[in-house]
């Protein structure tokens, strides 16, 4: 862009003036406040996390203290529980994403069509995302996924199969049912905003060309849902990284540690076993983890954002 | 309409409706077993048809004293919503209308200060409060929330703000009204509607947070989530008041998000999506 310079863009005009002095009095003080308070809430407990990972700290041993080097983290990396939570976690990350993306597109394009009574169908696809995560995990540990009381089975029952107890068979997996389903209608709605900004001279344009359902699927709706699906691996796995409520309520990251991820796993050795230098280890590997995961997710999300 | 169209229509609705009531059958099933005896809940054979009884939602504010939980709810999430808005506003107004250089990166900050999660720095929030007396308190709640929401609400707002348009601003600003003058008397009221729909977005989230109420309250300071998971631990036996006291607790925030549905997603994906 040779000529940049010689065109007028209001917006680098307004980023590259000269700001008066007042300007800039009001704006670091408007600013400020923000800034310094997400920082003493951020950045100060990060370093403090690191410092305690090194530190021999036991609230139910005062008398042990001090500098500890790497013992926490030799510690903590020869516990098999370590390794299996981090798989855990990716799983149920990996899992809830695919599921929620790939029902999310089916269910947007679905819709995205006339039919009769379609305002309510979707407010009943969206409630579930707002109802708070003790209440569906409870609700589908006792009424639908019990073995005796379950829904699911009075369903096996009737059609002459043996009830499944969920959460002891399969622990992890009944978990990811229960995240799916409450992040489903997330998905479905965001990529059903996108669909809907896809402009219909588009598509009537691919239809006249004779574009079936299918190729108008994959020519234009998919590639136009880009941005769309990026905003929601995003968003989603940030809050499924600390996914802890429902375990919580349900296996107690049981049987053993079956269903336990590495927030289940901070949670035990601080407030359960307080380890305080134990679990910062493994506070400091779950912000490895996301960071690795942000610093993919940022630089493609970064693009789609109008700042 | 020709028929081979309205025979499609009456497909996508049989499709759409049977995808709309298998994901909504969980929360209706908690409905029904609401107003159930306790005997009735656990039956082997599930009944849709009995007689509704209220005996649950009484029993779940006598025994349980629902409302003091319910009051941690409602100060906890309108109190956090109020104090982010009170950081947020200025600082949105400011990136807005008077963008400099570093403005993206701020704003990309803010937003990877999200991407921490919360599990992190739970040991050094724990001990914090500890030593501050904050464990067990509404206010020590009502500051993390305020922290946790902090960066969407500059987000939002800050999209909401930059579609007024400038040439608003300048005009005040030529009658000469000061940078406050014009955010009281002019950027609030032009921009109340994104305000509302980011308040309402804050509300909900705060509500339903889950992670912080569970490690940071016991009975004094807990709010409805953490209420609600006592519930997990005698097994079986209060279905039908578990069934009650979840309905009640979703209730206020069913209503709020299918109003807010719009701009949820705009909100929540910081503005990628609209």
């Amino acid at each position: 862009m040779a000529n940049r310079n010689l065109t007028y863009d209001p917006t680098l005009y307004e980023q590259t003036r000269k700001k008066t002095w007042q300007e800039r009095l009001s704006l670091f003080s408007l600013k400020m406040p923000s800034i310094a308070v997400l920082f003493l809430w951020s950045v100060i407990p990060l370093f403090m996390t690191l410092w305690f990972s090194f530190q021999r700290y036991n609230i139910m041993e005062p008398d042990k203290t001090g500098f500890d080097g790497l013992g926490n983290y030799r510690y903590l990396l020869s516990d098999p529980s370590l390794a299996l939570s981090i798989w855990h976690t990716v799983v149920l990350v990996g899992a809830v994403l695919v599921i929620t993306i790939g029902l999310g597109t089916l269910l947007a394009v679905l819709f995205d069509q006339e039919f009769f009574g379609r305002g309510i169908a979707r407010v009943l696809v969206l409630a579930p995302f707002f109802v708070m995560p003790t209440v569906s995990a409870l609700v589908w540990k006792n009424m639908m996924m019990h073995p005796d009381n379950g829904f699911l089975a009075f369903l096996m029952r009737s059609v002459g199969l043996k009830p499944v107890d969920w959460f002891a068979v399969a622990p992890l997996t009944s978990i990811i049912i229960i995240v799916s389903w409450q992040w489903l209608p997330f998905a479905v709605l965001t990529l059903l905003t996108a669909v809907q900004s896809l402009d219909g001279e588009r598509k009537e344009a691919a239809r006249m060309d004779g574009a079936g359902p299918i190729a108008m699927f994959f020519y234009i709706i998919w590639p136009h849902l880009g941005r769309a699906v990026a905003a929601v691996t995003m968003i989603e796995s940030i809050f499924l990284l600390g996914v802890f409520a429902e375990i919580y309520v349900t296996t107690s990251g049981g049987p053993g540690f079956a269903s336990t991820n590495l927030s289940f796993l901070i949670y035990r050795y601080a407030l359960l076993e307080y380890d305080i230098g134990g679990a910062s280890v493994g506070g400091v590997v779950a912000i490895i983890l996301a960071n690795i995961l942000a610093l993919f997710l940022m630089r493609s999300f970064a693009k789609n954002l109008d700042a | 309409m020709t028929s081979s169209k309205l025979r499609q229509k009456w497909i996508m609705t049989i499709l759409g409706w049977a995808v709309a009531l298998f994901l909504f059958f969980p929360i209706f099933w908690m409905i029904v077993t609401s107003f159930k005896t306790e005997g009735d809940a656990i039956s082997r054979i599930p009944h849709l048809f009995f007689l509704p009884t209220l005996e649950n939602y009484m029993a779940v504010q006598e025994r349980a004293n629902y409302f003091h939980f319910a009051w941690n709810s409602v100060v906890v999430s309108i109190g956090s919503t109020l104090l982010a808005l009170a950081f947020a506003i200025p600082s949105a107004y400011a990136m807005a209308f008077i963008p400099t250089k570093r403005t993206k990166d701020t704003l990309l900050w803010m937003l990877s200060t999200k991407m921490m999660p919360s599990v992190g720095v739970l040991v050094p929030i724990y001990l914090i409060f500890r030593d501050l007396g904050l464990l067990d308190t509404i206010t020590g709640l009502l500051i993390v929330d305020a922290m946790m929401n902090l960066p969407i609400v500059i987000w939002m707002l800050y999209t909401f703000f930059k579609e007024v348009p400038r040439e608003v601003l300048e005009a005040a600003r030529m009658d000469g009204a000061g940078p406050l003058r014009e955010l009281y008397n002019l950027l609030l009221p032009l921009s109340m509607p994104g305000i509302v729909s980011t308040s309402l977005l804050a509300i909900i989230l705060s509500w339903n947070e889950a992670f912080w109420s569970l490690n940071l309250t016991a009975s004094k300071a807990a709010p409805l989530t953490a209420f609600i998971a006592s519930f997990s631990s005698p097994e079986g036996l209060f279905y039908a008041k578990l069934s009650a006291a979840s309905t009640m607790a979703i209730a206020p925030i069913l209503i709020l998000g299918w109003l807010s549905q719009k701009q949820l997603v705009r909100g929540l994906t910081f503005g990628a999506v609209k």
